[in-house]
């Protein structure tokens, strides 16, 4: 395109409008500024000058072994329910790619149908499934399980959160599956190898970057989880999320809040731009495809 | 790839398992719409209108669904016309700053919700912006751009350029040619991400939590301090009417779809 550009008739034209594009990305940018750019450094500031000057917040929060404990557990639970969700897409993505477009049809809508409703309305169903004596429970105690508690537990949380962000490992994943030629496997058979061997060997290797997309999407979003451990967990299960509103709303302790909403910011964006590098890579991958 | 019959039993009753597992909690809400009392135990007792009533009757319900239908609207429009031109100016730049302004747009993706939470809240303190419909608008439309953004972007990644280029030479001018070429071919994107803006809007939940306040409260927020209150049943009956709304909406849509499909050769 741009080769054949000198030569078409409007080309100095065009050049008399090279700031057009940037003028029509100007509105987002504003409001981008006013309502996400400002609203950050405030934060940033506040935590740095609240009460006084000084990196007071962060020595206290780095300084309290409650906030570490929370810290860590934030990351330990998001790492759970990466794992989960690892597990369960990715015999659901492979299905998707080997059956008939009816049943796709059917397993796209069963991970589409979660979106459907309202975030907080399914996070009331999970308090109903898992509630002590929710139907979960009930099950678990015909089936000989006594006294197994999930709602306000670590367990739950994980339940509930890998069910909300299950559908974002599954569509990564799938998207990568599908281009993944299956006469490899056939291949590699061919020449001897069984079809585990081969399932290892072969397969799994080139679906790792739709793992690794996913499994990257899903820690992140986990990270900054508030609604579902609020409601589903106990004081026990407390995340990074919850702490930062109760300084915030309930202690007015805007310095604290801040340095903890800090301490998770700079953790995601950290996170991501060690994932870039990875992200970039499959998207060189599927170009050349 | 040939499987086994044994891999393929398993393999198909995991799966039935995680469908299970995706779908189940979105249907739970309807048996227990219908419950006679007031209590979110499962399984549900009796049967009754009640909590439909409520829900149709009790200003606390009618208003913040209002709100949040008139939230959503707004934002739907204000997001997919800031998306559109954002999305048709990153794709006439250079690659190198248009990349660079395309990651900047999508932050709000992944900047953790509470973080943007106290952030607006502290902003919305100072400016007398709590509470308030302007409030809302503005820090939904942050979150619903990237949508909107992605969807056009798509679109314009497969139109042809070369099209704009034919019907500017065949006399048409920038204007005619955006009407009548460019408009349509990337409608299908613009509706898909003002359906986008729509929904992120109207669900949106922890933001809202911190920016509302008594006078102005939307459909989340609402059902949220429901959840935290009390067992109240009517929260089922609102997610029932959801679910059903949506249904409708995604089945007429899917309708529509498959017979302009058929219409077409």
């Amino acid at each position: 395109m741009s080769a054949l550009e000198p030569t078409t008739p409007s080309a100095s034209k065009r050049a008399g409008w090279a700031w057009r594009p940037f003028a029509l990305t100007a509105p987002a940018l504003l409001l981008l500024v006013a309502v996400l750019g400002y609203p950050l450094l405030t934060i940033v500031l506040r935590s740095l000058s609240e009460p006084q000057w000084g990196a007071q917040n962060y020595v206290w929060f780095f300084g309290t072994p409650v906030n570490l404990t929370v810290l860590q557990r934030t990351f330990v639970i998001s790492a759970w329910v990466t794992a989960v969700c690892v597990i369960c897409a990715y015999p659901y993505a492979y299905l998707m790619t080997a059956v008939g477009p009816r049943v796709r049809l059917a397993l796209v809508l069963c991970v589409l149908i979660p979106f459907w409703v309202s975030g907080v309305v399914r996070t009331l169903s999970w308090v109903i499934l898992l509630q002590d004596s929710g139907v979960i429970n009930s099950l678990l105690r015909s089936a000989g399980f006594d006294g197994v508690r999930l709602i306000r537990t670590q367990t739950g949380v994980v339940i509930g959160m890998a069910q909300v962000l299950l559908p974002f490992m599954i569509l990564p994943l799938y998207s990568v599956m599908r281009g993944i030629d299956l006469r490899l496997m056939r291949a590699a058979q061919s020449l001897g190898a069984r079809p585990l061997r081969a399932f290892f060997t072969v397969y799994l290797p080139l679906s790792l970057p739709g793992v690794y997309a996913g499994a990257i999407i899903v820690f992140i979003l986990a990270l900054g989880f508030y609604i579902t451990p609020a409601l589903l967990g106990g004081p026990r299960s407390t995340m990074l999320s919850t702490l930062v509103q109760t300084q915030v709303l309930s202690l007015l302790q805007w310095g604290r809040g801040g340095a903890m909403g800090v301490v998770l910011l700079v953790t995601t964006f950290v996170l991501l731009a060690l994932a870039a590098p990875v992200m970039r890579s499959r998207h060189r991958e599927a170009g050349r495809r | 790839m040939e499987m086994k019959p044994f891999t393929r039993v398993v393999l198909g009753l995991v799966c039935l398992l995680v469908a299970i597992w995706l779908v189940a909690p979105t249907l739970v809400v309807v048996p227990m719409s219908f419950n006679e009392n007031k209590s979110l135990a499962f399984p549900p007792q009796g049967f009754s209108w009640q909590w439909y009533q409520n829900f149709f009757t009790n200003p606390d319900w009618t208003s913040s669904f209002l709100n949040s239908l008139k939230v959503a609207s707004i934002v739907a429009v204000l997001a997919t016309v800031l998306g559109t031109l954002a999305a048709f100016g990153l794709d006439r730049m250079r690659a190198r700053p248009a990349n660079m302004l395309r990651m900047l747009m999508l932050t709000p993706m992944v900047v953790p919700g509470v973080v943007l939470a106290i952030g607006i809240y502290a902003v919305y303190l100072d400016a007398h912006l709590v509470g308030t419909l302007t409030g809302f608008v503005l820090a939904h439309t942050i979150l619903a751009l990237p949508f909107v953004l992605i969807a056009v972007s798509a679109n314009l990644e497969v139109f042809d350029r070369r099209l704009e280029t034919a019907a500017a030479s065949l006399g048409a001018g920038a204007l005619t040619t955006f009407r009548t070429v460019t408009l349509p071919l990337i409608l299908p994107g613009m509706l898909s991400g003002l359906l986008f803006a729509f929904a992120t809007s109207f669900d949106e939940i922890v933001v809202s939590l911190f920016i509302t306040n008594p006078y102005l409260k939307t459909l989340p927020v609402q059902i949220y301090s429901s959840i935290t209150r009390d067992a109240d049943p009517t929260v089922a009956a609102v997610g029932t009417i959801l679910l059903c709304a949506t249904t409708l909406l995604i089945g007429g849509g899917m309708l529509l779809l498959g017979r302009e499909r058929k219409g077409r050769p």
